[in-house]
């Protein structure tokens, strides 16, 4: 059963989700992981069982020591059932691969979800920093701080050379992935994406879906990220990085007021409508919550009056996901019985999101 | 190399073969080029390019066609001491066994680093314990210089202070470095 701090999580928002960030209509969050390895020890994949427990307890012992990291709480994956870590997938904490695998695995993280740990994943840690919005900078220094003071304890595997090593050569160096993740609703309406997402290709860096490597595009949301880790520092990379992410919310920021020169009233139509189709059904899929979120949040960008706060969609698009449906019911269910449930809790937080505005009002 | 014939034609150069594939898009005007991958590095089209094909799975495919069959096979063979990865393990999953694989097979993973970064040497951040480590070697060796300056010079008093200076901060780095973690 879920621990204690689940279900905080499961009750509240993470900070990075809150809608505070800079730019946060178009950059739902900004994110920074770094790849770390204990020195004289094989790879996660190679390890022994003995090898991976020992890891896991002297990250878990240096976390403990850490002030930065005192609120930590520790999650072992094997003390999870199959729907807490599905749970921690859809909450961007945790990989599929770490969730999967039966072996000694584990997630250390702040009770504001602003910083994490993943023990045995691909590499021994997987150290993450969320942030609301646009904040590279802000993100990569909160990381680095804390890097640094693991680093004082744990002997990470690093030569001057190679920089940190890491299991796949792809990570090797920085072991730095830092990445936004971007709403770019225009540029898929106007049909210019494809030529954007190629150019980013083209300069080094990386597109993926809306829960990272491996997934998809989903609601127009897309995350972009460093794709080098050799030959660049990490602020450089982050520069970089913030650079092209400049220059892609001016290219949306364009799509848009040419969608709106051209066709406001059909667009407006269909945020509306959008709107409707959340606050009013009855049986919804995850799938049609995220798609008509997105055209409400193209909205409030639009600053139509009367939508809800970027704040209470991200929560919709968080909390309306399959594993936190069925446990905020505190029960599994199927799809039938979680689409109903789903609407119902869509219909809530939109009630107490259009009170929330009323009262700052 | 008779696949040649069968292949596409480098536009460039007109003898190799074309690998390197895209659209190019100037001032709204798409045109397609099929060029070799010397003469795209040659012209600028290189860099990028190929710091998108990022799948090691391509890559690793990619150097095989490079090398002869023969030497790809004893690659394959070459063994970590330490974790005891074989090579050819490696380019089927793409993950290394243990650190030191880097220095068993450091001699066919710098291409392959080229090829993904661009660069095969890292300069971002040193980790704080291999930084207190550099730094107190340097000062150690900065030490002695001035210890041999010292008796060279026949200041003895200067030597032995130096000299317990060295024992001091040598016993110090003891403290520092490796032992009470894990």
């Amino acid at each position: 059963m879920l621990s204690e701090l689940a279900q905080e999580l499961a009750q509240h928002l993470g900070r990075w989700l809150d809608g505070s960030g800079p730019s946060s209509e178009i950059v739902l969050s900004t994110r920074v992981r770094l790849a770390r390895n204990l020195k004289d020890l094989p790879f996660t994949h190679r390890a022994r069982e003995e090898q991976l427990s020992m890891i896991y307890s002297s990250v878990v012992t240096t976390v403990r020591k850490t002030p930065a990291l005192q609120r930590a709480v520790a999650l072992p994956m094997r003390e999870l059932t199959p729907l807490d870590r599905q749970f921690l997938v859809e909450r961007h904490l945790i990989s599929n691969d770490l969730a999967d695998n039966g072996r000694v695995r584990g997630l250390l993280v702040l009770p504001d979800e602003s910083v994490s740990a993943m023990v045995n994943e691909e590499d021994h840690l997987r150290l993450q920093g969320l942030a609301s919005g646009f904040q590279l900078r802000s993100a990569w220094e909160s990381v680095n701080a804390i890097d640094d003071e693991l680093g004082q304890d744990l002997d990470y595997a690093f030569n001057e050379d190679l920089g940190y090593l890491t299991a796949c050569p792809t990570n090797a160096g920085t072991g730095m992935r830092a990445s936004v993740l971007i709403h770019l609703p225009a540029l898929v309406l106007t049909k210019q994406i494809g030529r954007v997402l190629q150019g980013i290709t083209q300069v080094g860096l990386a597109v993926r879906g809306f829960y990272g490597e491996g997934s998809q595009i989903m609601g127009n949301f897309f995350q972009i990220s460093n794709q080098t880790t050799l030959g660049q520092s990490e602020r450089e990379t982050i520069e970089s990085l913030e650079r092209v992410t400049r220059q892609i919310i001016d290219y949306e920021q364009r799509a848009r007021d040419e969608l709106l020169k051209d066709a406001r009233l059909q667009i407006e139509d269909k945020i509306w409508r959008a709107y409707g189709g959340l606050r009013y059904s009855r049986v919804i899929s995850s799938q049609e919550v995220v798609n008509l979120t997105s055209a409400v949040r193209f909205g409030v960008a639009l600053q139509l009056d009367g939508l809800p706060s970027v704040r209470t969609l991200n929560e919709l698009l968080i909390r309306t996901q399959p594993a936190h449906v069925q446990l905020s019911a505190g029960r599994e269910m199927d799809q039938r019985d979680r689409n109903t449930m789903r609407a119902d809790y869509v219909r809530r937080i939109l009630e107490g999101g259009a009170a929330d505005a009323a009262d700052s009002n | 190399m008779e696949v040649k014939a069968s292949k596409m034609q480098c536009e460039f150069c007109g003898k190799r073969p074309a690998s390197v594939h895209f659209t190019e898009i100037v001032n709204n005007k798409k045109s397609e080029h099929h060029v070799c991958e010397k003469c795209a590095e040659e012209r600028g089209y290189g860099a990028p390019l190929l710091k998108s094909k990022f799948s090691v799975g391509d890559l690793l495919a990619g150097m095989v066609d490079q090398a002869g069959v023969g030497e790809e096979a004893k690659v394959g063979r070459v063994q970590c001491p330490k974790c005891h990865l074989v090579y050819s393990s490696f380019k089927e999953t793409g993950r290394l066994g243990c650190s030191e694989c880097y220095t068993t097979f450091r001699a066919q993973l710098r291409p392959l680093l080229r090829r993904i970064h661009g660069s095969t040497k890292h300069v971002g951040k040193t980790p704080v314990r291999d930084a207190a480590r550099v730094a107190l070697r340097r000062e150690i060796q900065g030490l002695h210089e001035d210890l041999q300056r010292a008796i060279e010079h026949e200041e003895f008093e200067a030597a032995a202070r130096l000299r317990d200076e060295i024992r001091v901060i040598e016993a110090k780095g003891g403290l520092a470095s490796p032992g009470g973690t894990s």
